[in-house]
C-alpha cells in the first residue's frame, strides 16, 4: 500500500477498482466507457505488486459515481477486481465484482448468422449468464455461447 | 397455462403439459378434417405468413392450416435468400406485418429472427425455422408422429440420424425429446457434423439421455424410432469423401434385416437419397405419415394461440 501512496494520493470521493489483473485496466475503462476527455480526475496504475495476484492494475475515479450496473460489467475483462466507494477519504463501501445474469450490449455475438450481425438491423445483443467459473454466456437469439479469452476477443467496444 | 397470445420461438417455450395438450387437440383437428368438418376458429383473423427464404411446404403447411379453420393469410415472400442481403429490413417488415394481421409466422436464414421479431412485433410470432437455431413447429410434429405411433415418448429408444450440425430440425428436436424421458437417444453422424456444443450443453442440462455413435448398423436392432436428415453435399468439398460419408448413413433394406420389429423411420422431408425409395412402401416408414400430420398440429397451434 506504501508504494501506492508513492504513485497517487488518496481521492477524497469517487472509486478505486482495485485488484483488476495486471494489464487490464485500460480495458476496464473501455467497458465503462471512459475515453482520455473527461472533466474528471483519473489515475490508472498499472503494474503495481499484489499479494493475491502477482501484479495488479488500479483505477481511481475521482468525485464520479458509477452505477452498479455498470461497474458489474467489468468483471468481463476484470473477475477479481474490487469496488472501494470513497466518501471523506475513507472506504464507505467495498464489494467484489460479479457478472449480471443479463448482458445487453457490450459483447458482440461470434455467429456471423446471428441475427444480432445483420447489417441494417438494430438488434442489440442479449447474453444470459450459463456458468460462472469459467464464464460462458450464451446468445439469447441464436444460442450461441461463448467463453473464456472469448469473451474479450468479443467485446463490441473497440 | 394457456397459449393464448403467446410467442413460440423455441420448443422450450412448452412445458410437456402444454405439449401433450397439442396433441389432444391436433387429434380434434384430425377428426374434424377427416369428417370433412368446416371450422370457423379463425374467422376474421389474418395471419402473416413472412418467408425471408423460400420454404414451399412449411409455408404451403401454415396456410392450409389457417384456412381449414376459416382464417386467412397475408404473404411476404423472398424468392430468394441473396434478395435480404441487399438490405431488406426484417425490423420495419415485422412492424408493417404486426399491423396488419392478428399472428406472424416467420421463416428466416439468420439465427435468432424469430425471438428478434417477437421483441418487435405487437403480435404472436411462430418461428418457422431461423436459421440452424429452431424449428420448433416441425419438432412438434416429429414429437406428435412418435406420439401416435408408439402411444408414449417416454422409454423408447430414438435414434438421431444425418447432419446434426446444420441440419434445421435437430436442435428443437432433441430439446422437445427432453422433455419427456426416452431410453436413450442416439445421436448417429459423421464426426465432423456432430452437435453444436451450444446445443449439446443445453441437452446435458436438460438431462436427456443421449450417447453418440458413428455408425448406424451398430444400434439398428434396439431402436424404436430412427429419425433420419439429410447429409447435404456442399459441407463436403471433396466429392469422394461425399460418397463415402453418404453410404455410411444411408437407409438399406440390408440394414433394416436387422432392425428392431416395429421400427419406425421418420423424416422431415424433402428426401433425396439418404432412404432407399424401396423403403417408402414398407411398414418401417413413416415419413409420409408424419408429413400428414403437419397440417393437424399447425391447426392445433393457431387455434391455442387465437381461438
Ligand atoms: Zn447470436
Amino acid at each position: 500500500m506504501d508504494q501506492e501512496k508513492l504513485i497517487v494520493s488518496k481521492i477524497k470521493k469517487g472509486i478505486v477498482i482495485d485488484h483488476i489483473p495486471a494489464g487490464k485496466a485500460l480495458k476496464v475503462l473501455k467497458i465503462l466507457g471512459i475515453t482520455g476527455y473527461t472533466d474528471y480526475r483519473l489515475a490508472i496504475v498499472m503494474n503495481v505488486p499484489s499479494n493475491k495476484l502477482g501484479m495488479k492494475d488500479i483505477i481511481k475515479i475521482e468525485n464520479k459515481i458509477l452505477d452498479k450496473r455498470e461497474l458489474e460489467l467489468i468483471s468481463l475483462v476484470a473477475p477479481t477486481a474490487t469496488i472501494n466507494i470513497i466518501e471523506d477519504y475513507k472506504v464507505v463501501e467495498k464489494y467484489k465484482v460479479k457478472l449480471p445474469r443479463v448482458i445487453k450490449g457490450v459483447l458482440r455475438c461470434p455467429n456471423p448468422m446471428c441475427i444480432t450481425n445483420k447489417p441494417d438491423e438494430v438488434a442489440e445483443t442479449i447474453f444470459v449468464l450459463r456458468k460462472l467459473d469459467p464464464v460462458v454466456l450464451e446468445c439469447k437469439y441464436c444460442g450461441t455461447l461463448i467463453k473464456g479469452d472469448e469473451i474479450e476477443h468479443n467485446l463490441s467496444i473497440q | 397455462m394457456s397459449l393464448r397470445n403467446r410467442d413460440l420461438i423455441s420448443i422450450l417455450d412448452l412445458s410437456r403439459n402444454e405439449i401433450e395438450e397439442l396433441f389432444r387437440k391436433a387429434d380434434q383437428m384430425n377428426k374434424f378434417l377427416q369428417e370433412k368438418k368446416t371450422l370457423n376458429t379463425l374467422s376474421g383473423k389474418i395471419i402473416s405468413l413472412v418467408f425471408l427464404e423460400p420454404s414451399t411446404r412449411t409455408m404451403y403447411s401454415f396456410q392450409s392450416a389457417t384456412y381449414r379453420l376459416g382464417g386467412k393469410t397475408l404473404v411476404f415472400a423472398s424468392k430468394t435468400t441473396t434478395s435480404l442481403a441487399k438490405g431488406e429490413n426484417i425490423a420495419d417488415t415485422i412492424r408493417m406485418m404486426s399491423a396488419y394481421s392478428d399472428l406472424i409466422v416467420i421463416r428466416s436464414p439468420y439465427d435468432g429472427t424469430a425471438l428478434y421479431a417477437s421483441m418487435i412485433s405487437s403480435v404472436p410470432v411462430i418461428n418457422a425455422g431461423d436459421g440452424k437455431h429452431e424449428h420448433p413447429t416441425q419438432a412438434l410434429i416429429d414429437l406428435y408422429t412418435i406420439y401416435k405411433l408408439k402411444g408414449r415418448i417416454d422409454g423408447l429408444t430414438i435414434g438421431v440420424l444425418g447432419d446434426l450440425k446444420y441440419a434445421r430440425t435437430i436442435a428443437s428436436l432433441l430439446y422437445g425429446l427432453s422433455l419427456f424421458s426416452p431410453r436413450k437417444v442416439y445421436l448417429i453422424s459423421p464426426g465432423n457434423l456432430t452437435l453444436r456444443e451450444s446445443v449439446r450443453a443445453k441437452i446435458d442440462d436438460l438431462g436427456l439421455e443421449y450417447e453418440e455413435v458413428r455408425d448406424i448398423r451398430q444400434v439398428i436392432g434396439e431402436l424404436d424410432i430412427l429419425y433420419v436428415t439429410r447429409i447435404q453435399r456442399e459441407r463436403y468439398p471433396d466429392p469422394e469423401e461425399y460418397e463415402r460419408v453418404k453410404n455410411a448413413f444411408k437407409i438399406t433394406e440390408k440394414l433394416l434385416e436387422n432392425a428392431k420389429p416395429g421400427l419406425k423411420i421418420l423424416h422431415p422431408l424433402p428426401k433425396l437419397d439418404e432412404i432407399d425409395k424401396s423403403i417408402d412402401n414398407t411398414d418401417y416408414a413413416a415419413y409420409f405419415y408424419q408429413a400428414s400430420l403437419g397440417i393437424p398440429l399447425r391447426m392445433a397451434l393457431l387455434a391455442s394461440i387465437l381461438g
